[in-house]
């Protein structure tokens, strides 16, 4: 019966231009009964802004350390001195209590915090379902696949993500606004990357140093990036920030660092210059 | 056919003629606020040792005409949190109306006059201002959350009309964010800062606030509303005028430049 | 053959459409203020100087001499602030001493103003300027567009609401030196906190009948701390592929040399951070 109606219609009854018409399903706690569904049109009102700041994240040998400055911003104002962007993921409870994985997000605030609360219920859920934590490795990739869900309105963020990796070794993802990732031993981003980016690969990798007295001109041996101790990496990280605090505006105010080791996660706040 | 995978699996427009899709849309695409019309400027809160103070002007704008001048932007939500409306006054009403029956509906199911603190008052309202500016339909306004927390410590936020939230010793929207931070920041650097803060001169502070925000915003009035939050409950007072103005730097002003009498 | 040639105008018309953008001026972002007290007036700024969100100086003057009790704090673009104060202060210095006077501080604003207006804010100046005369002592803003304004304290620059909250919570009348330059202190480390186009040190000048006093970085309140670790880098850590050695007797065939000591004749410019 249904099929004859149909045919009885002049138009097909789908469109691959109009917007759908539908109620939506869910509704926020609201007085009417229904709530047409309002039209995805291009809105002249802003979707993003970008509250500043700067990340970085190391992975070691056996640890990752994860920073952040806590300045948020919104333009040439400060919104607050202290607004952190590393997030525990994982854990239990509120308190994310011997949580091991880290995720660090910098450009719009509300889009970092919403991610940093889907990605921590979903590792929650995993612990729930499975009776396990989850690695850092696949929390890694569904932090890719979170990202890309919204690939055609972006998390407008920078996202990295720390950990230890099922050999007990630091690891550290980079991931860009739309999901595409990839594990690095180093990795600045937000503000002030361009800033603190060289500096690191001088400092980590020995980008551009040579070992003296190993040979002459085009001989001359590079300097080979070693493993270092935790100690060297976090005073590294301190002067980046200390450094970038100096020549970015945006950058300032207090420096979040965490550093997770498999007994746990040990997070200090450092002050940094306020202007 | 063509490779434009629009087109296929469809009827053909040179054999069926084009696709009329004039009944899918009733006419004019739905409009969202593209821009505030009738709003409130600043607001101010500043933490003290005991809770929070917060005030916000009477005036509703009308792009620059002073067109409502005893709008009350400062909300008791219960006897633990007060929210003070920045922008659009329209959508503060809409808010509004959304709030007082969430709180009907809390109450409903407890004596507890406060069920919600503060801080669960702002984590909900962030999530309905982000959800919002996602559907591309945002609420036009930069709200501050003033109160207690679950635990009964002072608790001052914010939220505006893109879902960003943050917290600070003191707080302020709009103008007051150039104008009144300065001289709160200046009293509360910090959380420790604001813990010693007495009530009284937590007061002083945002009636001097009020007093520059109304000589330097042009969008702004002599009245205003103030409320302080405590555990005793809420002090709400609606009809505040401002007090000992200073207009001495005026007499010494004799035109722009070369003039002298 | 006479009138202008507006081919340039074109040409960046058409660089702009494809997309080439104009190149960025360094700002000096900026707090700037000014503030009549009793028998003087004191100017300030701030000393951060930026390109977009970087600091391009940490330590720049923005008080600019016009002439010896005339002096003006610039906010806007370095280049014009500086070009703009420089030629002002030329003519100022001939046109006192065709007239035999010492130069009026209205003078000063009146050409400023009258310059700006000629180029319709195309040079973006934002000028405080303050002096003492014959006539007393006087302080002014102009904005880039030639608009004066002649009030007993004034702000300008991004962190000029900051400041001005200052001056609008303290300000009384008949002030003394001393309580000026506090005031003025004050309203640029609110700039300097709350604004991020501000920053570092603050910088003073108080002019009086007598004189003019500048008091360079009269408040540091923003000292790097000092860094964990030490970038010296061993010798030979860069790759050297050619060497040529001049000494210093090649050298001065060609060139007079000075031996400069640890701090010597060369001093004379601010130092730069050198890890030892």
């Amino acid at each position: 019966m249904a099929s004859i109606i149909h045919m009885g219609r002049e138009d097909p009854g789908y469109s691959f231009s109009a917007a759908p018409t539908a109620a939506s399903a869910n509704r926020e706690h609201s007085f009417y009964p229904y709530v047409p569904n309002p039209s995805p049109l291009p809105s002249n009102s802003p979707r993003y802004t970008d509250n500043g700041g700067s990340t970085l994240g190391i992975a070691g040998a056996t640890f990752t350390i994860m920073a952040g400055d806590t300045r948020s911003t919104s333009g040439y104002s400060i919104n607050t001195r202290y607004a952190p962007k590393l997030f525990l993921i994982g854990g239990t409870g509120t308190e994310h209590k011997s949580a091991r994985i880290v995720l660090s997000v910098v450009g719009f605030a509300a889009d970092g915090h919403a991610l940093a609360e889907r990605l921590d219920t979903i590792v929650k859920m995993y612990k729930y379902q499975h009776g396990k934590d989850m690695s850092v490795a696949a929390c890694a990739q569904r932090l890719s696949h979170i990202l890309y869900g919204k690939r055609f309105f972006p998390y407008y963020v920078q996202a990295l993500l720390g950990g230890i990796d099922e050999k007990g070794a630091g690891a550290l993802y980079s991931y860009d606004p739309v999901g595409s990732y990839e594990r690095e031993q180093c990795k600045a981003a937000g503000a002030a990357a361009s800033l603190i980016t060289p500096f690191l690969d001088n400092q980590v990798n020995y980008k551009n140093q040579y070992v003296p007295g190993s040979g002459s001109g085009l001989d001359l041996q590079a300097r080979q990036a070693v493993p270092l101790p935790q100690q060297h990496v976090e005073t590294l990280v301190r002067d980046a920030f200390s450094s970038a605090v100096e020549r970015h505006i945006e950058v300032g105010d207090g420096l979040q660092m965490m550093t997770i080791t498999v007994d746990g996660i040990q997070e200090v706040l450092i002050p940094l210059k306020q202007d | 056919m063509n490779h434009f995978p629009e087109a296929w699996g469809r009827p053909r427009d040179d054999v069926y003629g084009a696709y009329n899709g004039a009944h899918l849309a009733s006419g004019m695409p739905n409009q969202h606020t593209q821009s505030p019309i009738v709003t409130g400027t600043s607001v101010v809160g500043i933490k003290f040792k005991d809770g929070v103070v917060i005030a916000a002007d009477n005036l509703a704008s009308y792009g620059s005409l002073a067109r409502f001048t005893d709008v009350k932007r400062l909300h008791r939500f219960n006897s633990k949190s007060v929210l003070g409306f920045g922008g659009d006054v329209s959508d503060m009403q809409y808010l509004d109306r959304l709030l007082t029956s969430l709180d009907i509906r809390e109450n409903y199911h407890s004596a507890d006059d406060a069920a919600l603190s503060a801080k669960n008052l702002h984590t909900y309202l962030s999530k309905v201002m982000y959800k919002r500016r996602s559907d591309f339909n945002p609420l036009w306004n930069h709200i501050l959350v003033a109160g207690l927390d679950t635990e009964e410590k002072p608790f001052l936020a914010s939220v505006d009309l893109l879902g960003t939230t943050f917290s600070s010793p003191s707080l302020a929207t709009g103008y007051g964010a150039h104008l009144a931070q300065p001289i709160m920041r200046k009293l509360v650097p910090d959380e420790e800062a604001a813990a010693r803060l007495g009530k009284e001169e937590a007061i002083q502070a945002i009636k001097d606030c009020m007093k520059v925000l109304f000589y330097r915003d042009a969008r702004s009035m002599d009245r205003y509303s103030i409320a302080v939050i405590t555990k005793e409950g809420v002090d709400l007072n609606e009809d505040v005028k401002l007090e000992n103005q200073s207009w001495a730097f005026a007499d010494r002003i004799r035109g722009y430049g070369t003039q002298v009498n | 053959m006479g009138g202008f040639d507006f081919s340039n105008h074109s040409r960046n018309i058409a660089l702009h459409a494809k997309g080439v953008p104009l190149p960025q001026a360094t700002s000096t972002g900026t707090t700037i203020v000014g503030c009549l007290f009793d028998g003087g007036v004191v100017i300030a700024a701030d000393t951060r100087a930026t390109s977009g969100p970087i600091v391009a100086d940490k330590n720049c003057q923005k008080l600019h001499y016009i002439a010896p009790q005339i002096w003006c704090a610039g906010a806007g673009t370095a280049a014009d602030t500086e070009f703009t104060t420089a030629l002002v202060s030329s003519n100022l210095e001939l046109h006192a001493l065709s007239t035999g006077r010492k130069p009026r501080v209205v003078t000063c604003m009146t050409m400023l103003k009258q310059h700006l207006f000629r180029y319709q804010g195309h040079i973006g100046a934002y000028l405080v300027v303050a002096g003492c005369d014959p006539t007393g002592s006087h302080l002014f803003t102009v904005h880039a567009h030639g608009s004066t304004d002649k009030l007993p304290y004034v702000t300008m620059g991004s962190g000029s609401l900051a400041a001005m909250s200052v001056f609008e919570s303290k300000w009384k009348g008949q002030l003394t030196r001393d309580e000026a330059v506090k005031l003025c202190s004050e309203a640029i480390l609110a700039g300097i906190f709350n604004d991020l186009g501000s920053g570092s040190n603050v910088d003073v000048c108080v002019i009086t009948p007598e004189k003019a006093t500048l008091l360079r970085n009269y408040i540091q309140p923003n000292q790097r701390e000092p860094k964990m670790r030490n970038y010296r880098f061993e010798k030979g850590t860069t790759a050297v592929l050619s060497e040529k050695v001049i000494t210093r007797e090649d050298i001065s065939k060609y060139v007079t040399v000075h031996e400069l000591g640890e701090d010597g004749a060369a001093g004379t410019g601010e130092k730069m951070e050198v890890d030892t």
